[in-house]
């Protein structure tokens, strides 16, 4: 199995605070890695150093078999195979949906208008979202909205897709229709990297779950060994806590 | 509250308002020296008088305050973006634009004004036009584009950065992503302020007619020498006032629809 994603020793401070020591990562094709830990673990910090949203200081990443990381690389052909969602949707409120979804396939691909959105019809579609093109991210349901966050990541065809706790904003009740459309996602045979607080969906979806404890993997293996028999006491303690929440 | 007591309140409000004005037009009209007032500003033949031909010269201002809009609305935006360009590169250009902005918002509009409309004429230089009006108009967009180039500012930096990176995060260069995502939400939320500089302006046209421009002002000057009545000067102080409340009312109306917006937002 060839590897979508390498990290080698990856290293970012900001400023005093080092917030990824040293992280060591590999991801194949199709595989699906979710990544749990304590707030401040540095979880969506990794995810943003992937997209280049943030410069590393130290190791290297490599994307495809080409390192995104040395000089010389544009970052703007990089991020066009590389798709991210984030926590808070971040949809542009001053455009309707098919224009969301549209822009960057215009803009960054060059691909023409009825192209983009013919494709992007296609794709809104799929994710029962067909009659919402015209209405504008502010009238839709969060759940809603971050399906439209999806959907734009996907329209520029990603080869590999980072989501960033993509339902902690969300209503209990809204999170389900999300993490439908990642289960089908994975289904397709999509590459991803999943931040999450859901651990029956890390259980469920993942096939490796890594456990990140102040800017490194402590431990990783499949869900099962993870989650219900942890080596390191931390990952134990976090799990502990998890429990008792009543989030496992 | 019931129907009945803001009915009532209504009524006191009306009452307490016509008694307060008259008490004060009573109180104005039988003030020592109210007969002198009276005849030097508020001439009513004067008026009728003056009034055509300080309408003629108002649309000077209203020419003057047209064009000087277009240029500072396109000046102001490109010192905004030039003063929000990233990176190490680009220190010298954000310098520029620091400098700019400091010194135009420093110097008295009027002092510009002279310094351009007396000083650029007197260079005698080919291809540079005479007309004081013209320099008055370049003098107005310096000025004006300092406090405009601030308040787009203000805005592109209203705008969370989260709306770049989302746009970046997509592929997009920075110039896609200020120019689709960042610029439209920044000039959205700018709109009131921008009006308010607006008014600035249309008053600030009258400072052209220093360099001896034949707007509003200066017709009424003329006038008021020749007659040594002031009532011309009330004629121009009022076609102002015309132009700006509604204007006025306007911004307020628009902040209001914002915030009522804002406030009905759903979450």
């Amino acid at each position: 199995m060839s590897e979508a994603l390498v990290l080698d020793g990856v290293r970012k401070s900001f400023g005093h605070v080092e917030v990824l020591r040293g992280i060591d990562l590999r991801v194949a094709e199709h595989e699906v890695v979710c990544l749990i830990g304590a707030s401040g673990s540095g979880k969506s910090t990794l995810l943003r150093c992937v997209n280049l949203l943030e410069p590393i200081d130290a190791g290297r990443i490599v994307v495809e078999g080409q390192e995104i990381t040395t000089a010389g690389v544009d970052v703007n052909r990089v991020r066009r195979h590389i798709g991210i969602v984030f926590q808070a949707y971040n949809l542009f409120p001053h455009m309707s949906v098919l224009r969301n979804v549209t822009l960057a396939p215009r803009l960054a691909l060059g691909v023409s208008q009825t192209e983009a959105s013919a494709q992007a019809m296609a794709l809104l579609d799929r994710f029962g979202l067909a009659d919402k093109w015209d209405d504008y991210p502010e009238s839709l349901s969060g759940g809603q909205q971050q399906r439209v966050a999806i959907v734009r990541a996907l329209a520029m065809k990603p080869d590999l897709m980072l989501l960033d706790e993509v339902t902690s904003a969300l209503d209990p009740e809204l999170i389900g229709e999300v993490l439908e459309v990642i289960r089908e996602l994975a289904a397709g045979g999509m590459t991803m990297l999943i931040v999450t607080h859901e651990m029956s969906f890390a259980r469920d979806i993942a096939d490796r779950i890594c456990f990140l404890d102040a800017g490194a993997i402590l431990e990783q293996g499949p869900p099962g060994q993870i989650l219900s028999e942890p080596k390191e006491p931390r990952t134990q303690q976090f799990l502990q806590r998890i429990i008792e929440a009543g989030r496992l | 509250m019931s129907g009945g007591d803001g009915r009532r309140g209504a009524v006191v409000a009306i009452a307490s308002t016509v008694v307060f004005f008259t008490l004060l037009l009573v109180a104005i009209t039988h003030a020592p020296g109210w007969p002198e007032v009276r005849r030097t500003f508020f001439d009513w033949g004067q008026f009728k008088d003056s009034l055509p031909e300080i309408s003629r010269a108002f649309l000077l201002n209203v020419k003057i305050f047209c064009i000087a809009e277009v240029f500072i609305l396109v000046f102001a935006l490109l010192l905004a973006v030039m003063r929000s360009l990233p990176g190490p590169a680009a220190l010298p250009l954000r310098l520029l634009g620091i400098g700019y902005a400091d010194f135009f918002r420093g110097v008295p509009t009027i002092l510009v004004i002279a310094m351009l409309g007396f000083g650029a004429p007197a260079l005698r230089l080919k291809h540079v036009p005479l007309s004081t009006t013209f320099w008055g108009i370049v003098a107005l967009v310096l000025v004006y584009t300092a406090y405009v180039s601030e308040v787009y500012r203000a805005g592109i930096e209203s705008v969370h950065p989260s709306q770049a990176a989302a746009a970046r995060s997509l592929g997009l260069t920075h110039w896609q992503s200020l120019r689709t995502v960042v610029l439209p939400q920044a000039v959205r939320r700018v709109i009131p302020p921008l009006l308010n500089d607006f008014i600035g302006l249309q008053k600030d046209t009258a400072l052209v007619g220093f360099l001896g421009s034949v707007e509003a002002f200066k017709q009424s000057q003329i006038d008021a020498a020749a007659t040594f009545n002031y009532t011309s000067y009330v004629a121009a102080a009022l076609l102002f006032v015309a132009l700006t409340i509604p204007l006025a009312r306007f911004t307020d109306w628009l902040v209001l629809r914002d915030r009522r917006r804002r406030q009905a937002a759903p979450r």
